[in-house]
């Protein structure tokens, strides 16, 4: 594996523009001091109760992300590049949604084979030609990104269902300015801090065309058991809006209510956490508990909105990912800011001699995981590894895409051997509106905590940095 | 706001009010057994204290005999007993988690710490002082939740559920030690115990955190139906049945203010209300203070039914 980029002192060694000041800072710092204000940065985080579930671990139901206390420092032209590549990728999204469930031209055109579409769980045929408010389907994205060197950022995966981690950006960068409020004026640094009128500005906007002058948004939660929770409660606090379950919420003639104290309420727009599969009883799992019965037939009626839209899935599919740069040119004529990874789709005979020839250097990715279950890391895997996901890809070549092992850049980060380079990705969270497309500077930097290792998932120990977008 | 949000708060406030009430109970208790028995008699104060808290039934279903152990393990720690005080910070932070919205920072620091801090204690306390500490911790972390939910929170309907919260389960711990205890806090002619008496009353006034504010009160020594009075007709002393109806009607008139409509809930409140303000102790002792006692306990369930119904439901 090449040698991976640093973001701090570039591939020569040389510290770079934007991490002069911190770089400084670094060089003076004293280590019992860094690993104090990591410390307290915990007990901070321990005291707010943000904490997030590992799904399979019975014992860490409330378990805290860890937190590296040094920034990762974007300058303003990286993010430039990086901000224009988001707009225009979510542009396409959108585009394409749209197309999927309406008049189908990116298959007509060959563009997309018919078959991922359609034969995918995640693709919605009851969103068939429903019209959903204002066009919009994916409100909220958190778009994966990692960069290999000075100049290449690619996008490694669209979130278009429900992304999550916008709560951590929030509160690192509170944690951060009460911890190191000195380096928060040697920096000019992107403030972050208006994303909840940002994302209640946009969910405003989307209410449907026949509600009243202030239309009354919610956040639907799964409840206090998803890993997210925190995450729920924190934003709906943010925004004013009421948090509410499944059971806290009806419909009638066609119109989605909340209970309460005052009788039924009306709602208009709902900024769901909840799954597709478990939104409502009566159009999808019938076993779900989480969800709204006859909340479908108040959303196809143009009544109420959801947000994100239903049937998103099929936008940010793995199976899918690869055909994203043809997908972006075909609905707007313009080359793809933002490269995606190189991918070899397994389902093509060709694709998949490569990789069975060269799964030792590449990372298989099964199309339907997530959260870095299921995949296979060609270079650290053993033998026996190694085999066994070639026999799994040999059964159901269909199921697999496979990418280069990427050198992650590398930011310095807090180990236990003082302070060392680890790779880090971005998420950053493009929300959509019907007015405009806003942007916080900045996003969710993942950081993997031990040196050397490229999985930066927080359920699989990864932890997060505060991310400095520098204002010049 | 949400049904859900105000039935978590109004148990959010009930559930923190208990885990004190269950503490200053043991608390009294661990008093009078300390006495010999020459001053209290050979009467089993630890039944008497499952009683008072209201979970005798399940009690006797775990265990044979109502000794110190059995009592602290199972109003204090045990899992199995819904009510212990370890369920009652679970439960109170469960339910602050599902409406941590609705709560400032403050209360959910002071909830969220104090369940925390209870990982913190054993199951089985390794010494009466260790026991005697945590009592005082459980009181504390009870005084810091209400402190912060009275200086932080805005006066809104989410406040005035959580205030109804607290005087509901405060009328009903109250009136249970009447209810057990009743017999002796009759007047003097009827009275069947005499001054052996005279430390069961303390322990009651002391369960209810009254002791200082009777001397306050009557300026006079311990005397059974003064006790009695204290606890229910008095409107100044916070844990009396008049004082938690009179802010029940209070907090439940300002969420009619808000909404702009009364309803059965406001009405049961009010009519408690009034009868405790016209009776006196006589006529209370003429037609009976255990009779007086569990109408009173009825209606006070009457209360939470409606306020279900008219809410939260």
């Amino acid at each position: 594996m090449r040698q991976a980029f640093d973001e701090m002192k570039g591939s020569d060694g040389l510290v770079r523009p934007a991490y002069s000041e911190l770089a400084a800072w670094l060089g003076s710092v004293r280590p019992d001091e860094l690993d104090h204000r990591r410390r307290e940065a915990e007990l901070l985080f321990r005291r707010i109760g943000i904490t997030f579930a590992v799904y399979g671990e019975a014992d860490a139901q409330e378990r805290l992300i860890p937190f590296d206390v040094i920034p990762r420092v974007l300058s303003a032209a990286e993010w430039q590049t990086v901000s224009r590549g988001l707009e225009q990728r979510v542009r396409a999204l959108n585009m394409y949604l749209h197309d999927i469930y309406g008049r189908r031209e990116v298959l007509k055109a060959g563009i997309v084979p018919a078959d991922l579409v359609f034969q995918n769980p995640v693709f919605r045929p009851e969103m068939n030609g429903q019209k959903v408010p204002h066009d919009i389907y994916v409100h909220i994205a958190g778009i994966d990104i990692v960069r290999v060197d000075a100049d290449t950022f690619y996008v490694l995966e669209d979130n278009a269902r429900t992304p999550s981690g916008v709560s951590y950006m929030l509160e690192n960068r509170e944690i951060m300015m009460r911890l190191f409020p000195e380096l928060f004026f040697r920096h000019r640094i992107a403030p972050v801090e208006n994303y909840p009128d940002e994302l209640l500005a946009t969910l405003k906007s989307v209410a449907p065309d026949r509600t009243a002058s202030d239309p009354t948004v919610v956040l639907l939660t799964p409840g206090i058991y998803n890993s997210a929770y925190y995450e729920h409660s924190f934003l709906a606090d943010k925004l004013g809006i009421e948090l509410v379950e499944g059971r806290d919420l009806f419909v009638k003639d066609g119109f989605a209510y909340m209970r309460t104290t005052q009788g039924p309420q009306r709602v208009d727009v709902i900024y769901r956490r909840v799954d597709d599969d478990f939104l409502d009883p009566l159009a999808f799992r019938p076993d779900s508990m989480l969800g709204v019965a006859g909340l479908m037939s108040a959303y196809v009626a143009g009544n109420v909105t959801l947000a994100n839209a239903v049937g998103t899935g099929i936008a940010d599919d793995k199976a899918i990912y690869s055909y994203m740069p043809e997908i972006l040119k075909f609905y707007l004529g313009e080359e793809p800011i933002l490269k995606n990874v190189p991918t070899w789709r397994c389902r093509e005979p060709e694709h998949l001699a490569y990789v069975l020839d060269h799964l030792e250097e590449l990372v298989v990715k099964e199309v339907h995981g997530s959260g870095g279950y299921g995949m296979l890391i060609g270079p650290t895997a053993d033998n026996a590894a190694v085999e066994a996901f070639r026999a799994k890809l040999k059964v159901k070549p269909t199921g697999f895409i496979a990418q280069p092992t990427l050198a992650l850049s590398t930011c310095p980060t807090c180990v236990e051997a003082g302070v060392a380079p680890c790779h880090v990705d971005l998420r950053p969270f493009v929300l959509t509106g019907r007015d405009k497309i806003r942007i916080v500077p900045g996003g969710l930097t993942r950081v993997a905590l031990k040196p050397g290792s490229l999985v930066v998932n927080s359920s699989q120990g990864g932890g997060t940095k505060d991310t400095w977008v520098l204002d010049r | 706001m949400l049904s859900r949000t105000a039935e978590n708060m109004y148990w959010l406030a009930r559930y923190v009010e208990r885990a004190e009430y269950l503490a200053r109970i043991l608390e009294a208790t661990h008093r009078i057994t300390a006495l010999p028995l020459a001053y209290v008699g050979d009467t089993n104060e630890w039944e008497s204290t499952v009683e008072s808290a209201g979970c005798a039934p399940e009690f006797f279903a775990t265990y044979s005999e109502a000794n110190e152990e059995n009592v602290t393990d199972f109003l204090a720690f045990s899992a199995a007993n819904p009510s212990s005080i370890r369920n009652c910070f679970e439960i109170a932070r469960t339910n602050a988690r599902a409406v941590r919205t609705a709560l400032t920072s403050e209360m959910w620091d002071s909830i969220n710490s104090a369940w925390l801090e209870l990982k913190r204690f054993g199951n089985t306390p390794n010494s009466r002082e260790e026991f005697a500490r945590f009592l005082r911790w459980v009181q504390e972390s009870s005084l810091r939740f209400d402190g912060s939910a009275y200086r932080t929170m805005l006066r809104n309907d989410a406040y005035w559920f959580s205030r109804i919260g607290v005087y509901a389960e405060r009328a009903d711990n109250t009136a249970r030690i009447l209810d057990v205890k009743y017999h002796l806090l009759l007047p003097a002619d009827e009275h069947v115990g005499g001054p052996l008496d005279y430390y069961q009353w303390a322990g009651i006034l002391r369960s209810v955190s009254a002791l200082t504010s009777y001397h306050w009160v009557y300026r006079e020594s311990l005397k059974p139906w003064l006790v009695a009075d204290l606890l229910i007709l008095n409107e100044q002393m916070p844990r009396s049945l008049a004082s938690c109806y009179e802010n029940l009607v209070r907090n439940l008139d300002r969420i009619a203010g808000q909404y702009g409509r009364q309803g059965p809930a406001q009405r049961q409140a009010r009519v408690v209300r009034t009868r405790l303000q016209n009776l006196r102790m006589e006529a209370i002792f003429q037609t009976g203070l255990h009779e007086f006692i569990e109408t009173f306990i009825a209606d006070n369930d009457k209360l939470g039914e409606a306020i279900t119904q008219q809410y939260l439901a």
